[in-house]
C-alpha cells in the first residue's frame, strides 16, 4: 500500500522553463481573454473602492465633533457616497468571484477534454513508458492545481500588490511621516515570523519523518494482520507501535507550537506598531497637522497593511508550483500523437485531421509477416528479420522462454506498436495502409493481463458490440462457459463489477465471452502464465477452443494442450523464430523446442 | 463522539486552559478601541500630553498581556490535542490487531490504514482548532457586542441587529454548500476513476475501438463535474460581497446615529471610533468563525469514522475462550463441519468429516473456491464453525485458552507475506527465544538454507517492505521456515509451495516428513504431485467431499480427483484410453 506516496514521474518535457509554461496557459486560456481582462479591471476597483471607503469614514468622523458641533450635511453627504461606492465595491467584486469560477472551471474543463482525447491517439509507446498513476495525477491533480493556483493566484497576486500599493497611497495622503514610521517597522513582523519558522521547521521535519515511519508500520501491521495473530504477535506489534507513537506526539505537540507561536507573534509586533501610531498620531493631532478621523483611518490601515504580505508570500510559492503542474500537463497534451491515429470526438469546434486511408473490408484470415524488424529501444534489437505465413483458419503457437518476443507480436499484429522495418499484411494488403480500427475490428483479443470496466456485467460483455441483445448475450456467456458464474451472481447480468470483483479465472472467462460475442474473423490470446485452479482452467481452455474453431489463431501459449493441437508451432529466442512446425514434427528435432518441452512439462510425464 | 472523549482524559486541564487563555486574549484585544477612545476624547480633547502617554503605556501592556495569554493557549492545545490522538491512535492500533478473522474481512485494509493516519491527524487538527478559537470567535462577536453597549445602548442595537444578520448569511451559505461539496468529490472521484480505466485498459479499448465511447463518456462527467462547480461557485461568490454590503450598511447606520447622540451630547467623538472599530473586528471574527466551523464538522466526520472502527467488536468481545492450553496429542478431527462466511449467500463448506491422526499428512486439493483454505483457516480457529466440531488435540477448539492454539500450531500462509526488518526478526516472529541454531535448523527443513546462505549478512540481512527484494520462491520458503520455528505440533500449509520447482517442493515435503513423526500436516495445493503421497487426501468441490482415501482410491473412484490428475498427468491417462 504506497498509496500515501505521490506518483511523480519526470517526463522530458517537464522541465520547460516556467516562462514558456506561462505562454502555454495563456494560450490556454486563449478564448477566455475578455473574461480574465474584466476579473483583473474589477478586481482593482473592488480593491480601491474597499480601501477608499475607510476613508470617506473617517472625514465622516471628522464632521462629528461635539455637543451641537456635528455638520450633519458633511456627514450624510459623506456617508451617502460610502453607501455607493460600498455597493459599487459588492457589485464589482460578486461579478468578479462569478468569472474567476466560470474561468476556473471552464479551462480546467477545456484541459481535461484535450487530455482525454489525447491518451485515445498517444503512441502505446508512450503510455506504457509511464505510470497509469502518473499520468491520472496530471490530469486530475495537476490540473485542479493549475486553475486554483495560476488563477486564483494570479488574481490574489494581483489585489495584494494593489492593495500595498494602494494602501500606502492613501496612507501617505493623510500623513507621510506616522507611514513612513510604519512601513519601516513592518519587517521587524516579518523577522519574528521566519525566526520562528526556522525553528519549527526541524520539529516538522522529524514530525514527518516520524509519521512516515509508523505509517509504514502501520501498513505493515494491517496488510498482515492476519499473520500477526497467527503467530501471536500482536503484543510485541503494540510495543513497537507504542514507541513510535510516543515520538511522534513529541515531535508533533512542539512542532505545533512552535508553529503556532507566529501569529501570536505577529500579532504582538502589529499591536506594538498600532500603540506607536496611536501615539504619533495623537501629537499629530495636537499639532494639527492631522484629524481624528484620518487617525481612526491611520490605525485601521496599519492592522490591514500586514495581510497582503503574508497572502502574497504564499501566492508567490502556490504560483511557482501552478507553473511546474502547468509544464507537467503540457508535457503530457503536447505529446507527438501516433501517426494516422484514429478519429475521436471533435473538441469543441477545433477543426480536424480526416482520416485517408481506406477501411479494411471483413478479412478471410491470411497473414503474412515479413522481415520485421523490432525494437522498443534503438539501443536493445528485439525481433529481426521475422517472417510468417498464416493461412485462414490456422491456430499459430507462439512458444519460447520470457522476453523473446511473443507478446511484442501481438503488439505488432495490432498495431500497438510499428515495426521499424518490414511489412504485415492481412489478405494481401498491408495493414498501415488501411485505418487502425478496420484491422482491429477483425481481431478478437484476450490478455491475460485481464481488465475489466466498472460497470455491469451486461457492459462488459457487450463491449464490442453495444446493441447485442440479451440472448444475444447469454448464449455468448454460455459458449464461453461463463454463464454458470454470472448467473449466481447476485444481480445477475447487471451485477456492477470492479476490476477485483471477481476472481481471476472468471475475469479471464469474461473477457473470452467478449471476444465470443463480437466473433471477428482472426483471434489473439495471450493464456495466463500465472496459476488459476485447474477445474476453471479447464473451462478457460475449452472456451479458448470453441473461440478458435475456423479462426486464425495466434496464441501465445504456456498450455501443454494448447501447444499441442496448434497447426503451426512457432519457438522463438532472441527475438527470432529459431524453430518451427507441429509438435510431432519439433519433437522428432530433438532441438531448442525438445529442450524446452522436457525441462517445461517433462516433471509431468 | 462520546466515546472518543475518554481519550482526551488526563488532558482536562489543557483542553480547559486552552480556550481560557485564549478567551484572555480576546478581553485583551476588546479593551483597544476603548483605549483609543480614552485617548480621543480625554488626552486630545483637554490636550492632555501625559494622559496620552498613559494610555499608550496601557495598550502596550495589553500586547504584552495578550502575547503570554495567546502562547499559553496554543500551549495547552497543542498538549490536549496531540495527547489526545497519540491515546486514540494507540488505541485505534490496538483494537484493530484484536479483531476477529471475520471483522478483517468485512473492512478494506487501506480503509483501517486511513482511520489510523490521515483521519486521527485531521482529528488532532481539528481539535487543536477547536480548543483555540471556537469559543475565541464567538466571545468577539458577541464581545464587541457588549462593549457596544457599555458605550452607547441606543447604538448598540445596531449590532443587535447587525450579528443575526451576518450570522444568516455566512452560515446559512455555509450550510448549503457543505452538501455540495460532497457531492463535487464524488463527480471528481468519478472523473479519476474513467481516466485510470482508459489507461489501464487502453490495449481492450483500442483493440474493441472504443475511443470514442470512452471519450463522450469521459466528456459527459466532465461537464457534469463543471455545471456543479459552477453552481457551488455561484454560492460562495456572494459570501464576501454580501457580508461586505451588509457590514457597512450597519456602519453607516452607526456613524449616522453616532453623529445624532454626539450633537446631543450623550455620546463623544473618541467612543464613535470605538464602536467604528468594534464593528470591523466583529465581521473578521465571524468569517473566521465560519471556516473554523467547516474544519471541525471534517474533523468531526473523521472522528466518527475512527469510531465506527473502535466500535467493531473485538475478538474478546465476541469470542468466547476455553481455559485448555496444552494439547493431548497432534490429532486434528473434523466433525460435520459446515461454514458460512457472514454475510455469503450459501456455505463456503459443508458437512465436512474428516481425522488426522497424530503424525499423518493430510493432502487437500480442488478447485479455486471450493473451500481449501477455509477448512485450514477453521484449525487454529481462525473463524468459528456454522454447525458441527473442529477438534485439535482431543478438545474442541472452542475449549483452548486465547492464544493456546496458535502456539501448537504452525500456519503458512497462501500469500507469502514477510515484515520489513532481518531475516531473523521475521522468523523470530513467532518465537522470539528462537536461537540461531533453531533458525539454521528450521531454515534447512524449509529448504532455505542457501537462500540464507546467499544473502550479505545472512540472517541479518534485511528484508524491504512487502519483501520486494525477495523473489516469490525465496519467500515461500522463508514463510515456511517462520512457522517451523516455532516448532508446531500441526503445521498447515496452504498452497505455500506453488512457486517453487517440482525438485525443491518434493525435498521440502520429504524433509517435513522427516522432522517428528508426532508433526500432523496439512498440504492445500493445486498440485496433484504435491499431494499424491499424502496418507489421506480430500478432494473438495464447491465446500462439499467430493472424495476423500489415498492417491490410488481415488484415482480409481473419484471423478473430480481423476479430472484434475489427469489434465496435469496426460501422459498417465493414455494406457487407460488405449
Amino acid at each position: 500500500m504506497a498509496a500515501k506516496k505521490v506518483n511523480r514521474v519526470e517526463m522530458a518535457a517537464d522541465r520547460m522553463s516556467s516562462g514558456e509554461a506561462m505562454k502555454k496557459v495563456l494560450r490556454v486560456i486563449g478564448g477566455y481573454r475578455i473574461l480574465l481582462v474584466f476579473s483583473i479591471v474589477l478586481a482593482a476597483i473592488s480593491v480601491i473602492l474597499q480601501l477608499y471607503v475607510p476613508i470617506l469614514f473617517g472625514r465622516a468622523i471628522d464632521g462629528i465633533v461635539a455637543k451641537g458641533r456635528v455638520d450633519f450635511s458633511l456627514v450624510s453627504g459623506y456617508l451617502r457616497q460610502i453607501l455607493l461606492w460600498v455597493l459599487i465595491a459588492a457589485a464589482a467584486t460578486w461579478v468578479m468571484n462569478l468569472i474567476n469560477n466560470r474561468l476556473t472551471y471552464q479551462i480546467i474543463r477545456d484541459i481535461r477534454v484535450r487530455a482525454i482525447r489525447q491518451l485515445q491517439v498517444l503512441p502505446l509507446s508512450y503510455l506504457d513508458a509511464h505510470s497509469a498513476g502518473d499520468i491520472v495525477s496530471r490530469i486530475i491533480a495537476d490540473t485542479d492545481q493549475l486553475s486554483d493556483g495560476l488563477l486564483l493566484g494570479f488574481s490574489q497576486l494581483f489585489s495584494g500588490v494593489l492593495t500595498i500599493l494602494a494602501t500606502l497611497v492613501f496612507m501617505f495622503s493623510i500623513n507621510w511621516w506616522i507611514s513612513l514610521i510604519v512601513v519601516l517597522l513592518t519587517p521587524v513582523s516579518f523577522g519574528v515570523a521566519r525566526f520562528i519558522a526556522q525553528h519549527s521547521y526541524k520539529m516538522f521535519h522529524h514530525q514527518t519523518e516520524t509519521r512516515g515511519e509508523q505509517t509504514a508500520l502501520i501498513e505493515e501491521m494491517i496488510g498482515g494482520q492476519k499473520l500477526v495473530q497467527a503467530f501471536g504477535y500482536q503484543q510485541r506489534a503494540s510495543r513497537r507501535f507504542s514507541k513510535l507513537n510516543k515520538q511522534l506526539q513529541y515531535y508533533s505537540q512542539n512542532a505545533i507550537f512552535y508553529s503556532s507561536i507566529t501569529n501570536p507573534s505577529t500579532r504582538f509586533v502589529n499591536a506594538v506598531i498600532y500603540a506607536i501610531v496611536a501615539l504619533a498620531g495623537s501629537f499629530a493631532i495636537l499639532s494639527g497637522s492631522l484629524t481624528v478621523g484620518g487617525l481612526s483611518v491611520l490605525l485601521n490601515y496599519s492592522n490591514q497593511y500586514m495581510k497582503p504580505f503574508n497572502d502574497i508570500s504564499s501566492v508567490i510559492t502556490e504560483l511557482q508550483n501552478a507553473l511546474a503542474c502547468a509544464a507537467r500537463i503540457f508535457a503530457l497534451i503536447e505529446e507527438k500523437p501516433e501517426p494516422a491515429a484514429v478519429t475521436v470526438p471533435a473538441f469543441k469546434n477545433e477543426s480536424q485531421m480526416q482520416q485517408t486511408l481506406p477501411a479494411m473490408p471483413a478479412a478471410s484470415g491470411a497473414v503474412e509477416l515479413s522481415h520485421i524488424d523490432f525494437s522498443y529501444v534503438p539501443e536493445q534489437k528485439l525481433i529481426q528479420d521475422f517472417n510468417l505465413k498464416a493461412k485462414p483458419g490456422m491456430r499459430v503457437a507462439l512458444v519460447g522462454p520470457t522476453g523473446c518476443g511473443k507478446t511484442t507480436t501481438i503488439n505488432l499484429l495490432m498495431r500497438f506498436y510499428d515495426p521499424q522495418a518490414g511489412k504485415i499484411t492481412v489478405d494481401g494488403r498491408s495493414i498501415y495502409e488501411v485505418t487502425r480500427h478496420s484491422l482491429r475490428a477483425n481481431y478478437g483479443m484476450v490478455l491475460q493481463d485481464t481488465w475489466i470496466k466498472t460497470g455491469t456485467v451486461r457492459e462488459n460483455v457487450a463491449f464490442g458490440k453495444p446493441t447485442a441483445s440479451d440472448d444475444e448475450i447469454i448464449a455468448a456467456c454460455k459458449e464461453a462457459r461463463s454463464w454458470s458464474f454470472i448467473k449466481r451472481l447476485p444481480q445477475g447480468l447487471d451485477t456492477v463489477l470492479t476490476n477485483d470483483s471477481l476472481s481471476q479465472g472468471q475475469r479471464q472467462l469474461l473477457c473470452i465471452t467478449r471476444v465470443m460475442l463480437a466473433l471477428p474473423p482472426m483471434l489473439i490470446l495471450d493464456e495466463a502464465t500465472s496459476s488459476i485452479d485447474t477445474r476453471t482452467e479447464l473451462l478457460v481452455q475449452a472456451a479458448f477452443d470453441k473461440l478458435m474453431q475456423g479462426r486464425t489463431s495466434f496464441v501465445v501459449a504456456h498450455r501443454l494442450s494448447t501447444i499441442r493441437q496448434a497447426d503451426l508451432i512457432l519457438v522463438m529466442k532472441d527475438g527470432k523464430i529459431i524453430e518451427r512446425g507441429t509438435h510431432a514434427e519439433l519433437m522428432a528435432q530433438g532441438g531448442f523446442y525438445t529442450n524446452l518441452y522436457n525441462s517445461q512439462f517433462a516433471h509431468l510425464a | 463522539m462520546k466515546l472518543l472523549k475518554t481519550y482526551l482524559h488526563g488532558y482536562e486541564k489543557e483542553s480547559i486552559l486552552a480556550p481560557l487563555f485564549k478567551l484572555l486574549e480576546a478581553f485583551f484585544d476588546l479593551l483597544v478601541p476603548l483605549v483609543i477612545a480614552q485617548i480621543i476624547d480625554v488626552g486630545l480633547k483637554n490636550r492632555n500630553r501625559s494622559q496620552i502617554w498613559g494610555q499608550i503605556a496601557i495598550l502596550l501592556v495589553l500586547a504584552v498581556l495578550g502575547l503570554a495569554a495567546s502562547i499559553s493557549a496554543q500551549y495547552f492545545a497543542a498538549k490536549a490535542s496531540v495527547g489526545f490522538a497519540t491515546k486514540l491512535r494507540q488505541a485505534a492500533f490496538d483494537h484493530i490487531k484484536d479483531l476477529s478473522y471475520s471483522a478483517l474481512d468485512a473492512t478494506s485494509q487501506s480503509t483501517l490504514i486511513t482511520r489510523l493516519t490521515s483521519d486521527i491527524n485531521r482529528v488532532q487538527d481539528g481539535l487543536n482548532m477547536a480548543l483555540r478559537l471556537l469559543l475565541r470567535s464567538p466571545f468577539v462577536v458577541f464581545g464587541s457586542m457588549v462593549m457596544a453597549f457599555t458605550i452607547n445602548v441606543k447604538s448598540a442595537l445596531i449590532f443587535v441587529v447587525a450579528i443575526p444578520v451576518l450570522s444568516l448569511v455566512v452560515f446559512g451559505i455555509m450550510l448549503v454548500s457543505i452538501p455540495l461539496f460532497k457531492k463535487v468529490q464524488f463527480k471528481l472521484d468519478r472523473i479519476t476513476q474513467a481516466t485510470t480505466e482508459n489507461l489501464t485498459g487502453v490495449r481492450v479499448i483500442r483493440a474493441f475501438r472504443k475511443e470514442s465511447d470512452e471519450v463522450k463518456d469521459f466528456d459527459q462527467r466532465n461537464q457534469e463535474l463543471t455545471n456543479l462547480n459552477l453552481f457551488v461557485g455561484r454560492l460562495s461568490a456572494a459570501m464576501n460581497p454580501l457580508t461586505y454590503a451588509l457590514i457597512n450598511l450597519a456602519t453607516i447606520v452607526l456613524i449616522y446615529q453616532g453623529a445624532l447622540q454626539v450633537n446631543f451630547g450623550t455620546m463623544q467623538q473618541g467612543q464613535v471610533v470605538a464602536l467604528y472599530n468594534y464593528m470591523a473586528q466583529m465581521i473578521i471574527e465571524l468569517i473566521k468563525l465560519a471556516s473554523l466551523i467547516i474544519t471541525i464538522n471534517q474533523a468531526i466526520a473523521c472522528g466518527q469514522r475512527v469510531q465506527r472502527v473502535l466500535a467493531i467488536p473485538s475478538q474478546a468481545q465476541t469470542i468466547s475462550h476455553g481455559k485448555q492450553t496444552q494439547l493431548a496429542d497432534s490429532s486434528v478431527e473434523f466433525d460435520q463441519v459446515s461454514f458460512t462466511y457472514e454475510h455469503a449467500g450459501a456455505p463456503s463448506l459443508s458437512d465436512v468429516s474428516l481425522t488426522a491422526r497424530p503424525g499423518q499428512t493430510i493432502g487437500i486439493i480442488g478447485g479455486t473456491g471450493s473451500g481449501k483454505s477455509t477448512l485450514i483457516n477453521l484449525i487454529p480457529r481462525f473463524y468459528d464453525v456454522s454447525q458441527g466440531t473442529v477438534k485439535v488435540g482431543g478438545y474442541s477448539v472452542k475449549d483452548y485458552a486465547p492464544g493456546a492454539l496458535v502456539k501448537a500450531i504452525g500456519v503458512v500462509p497462501q500469500k507469502a507475506q514477510l515484515f520489513a526488518g532481518s531475516i531473523r526478526d521475521n522468523l523470530q516472529l513467532g518465537n522470539p527465544a528462537a536461537t540461531d541454531d533453531e533458525l539454521w535448523s528450521a531454515l534447512s527443513t524449509a529448504q532455505a538454507k542457501d537462500v540464507v546462505e546467499a544473502k550479505p549478512g545472512q540472517l541479518d540481512f534485511k528484508i524491504e517492505q512487502g519483501g520486494r527484494n525477495l523473489s516469490g520462491g525465496q519467500k515461500q520458503r522463508l514463510t515456511i521456515a517462520r512457522a517451523l520455528v516455532t516448532h508446531p505440533q500441526i503445521l498447515l500449509l496452504d498452497d505455500s509451495a506453488s512457486a517453487l520447482d517440482f525438485a525443491t517442493d518434493a525435498h521440502l515435503r520429504q524433509a517435513i516428513h522427516n522432522l517428528n513423526g508426532q508433526l500432523t500436516t496439512f498440504i492445500v495445493s493445486q498440485r496433484a504431485a504435491s499431494i499424491m503421497q499424502a496418507d489421506q487426501i480430500l478432494v473438495l468441490s464447491d465446500g462439499q467431499v467430493a472424495g476423500l482415501g489415498s492417491h490410488e482410491e481415488l484415482l480409481a473412484n473419484c471423478p473430480v480427483y481423476q479430472e484434475i490428475f489427469y489434465s496435469q498427468f496426460p501422459e498417465k491417462r493414455k494406457p487407460v484410453q488405449a
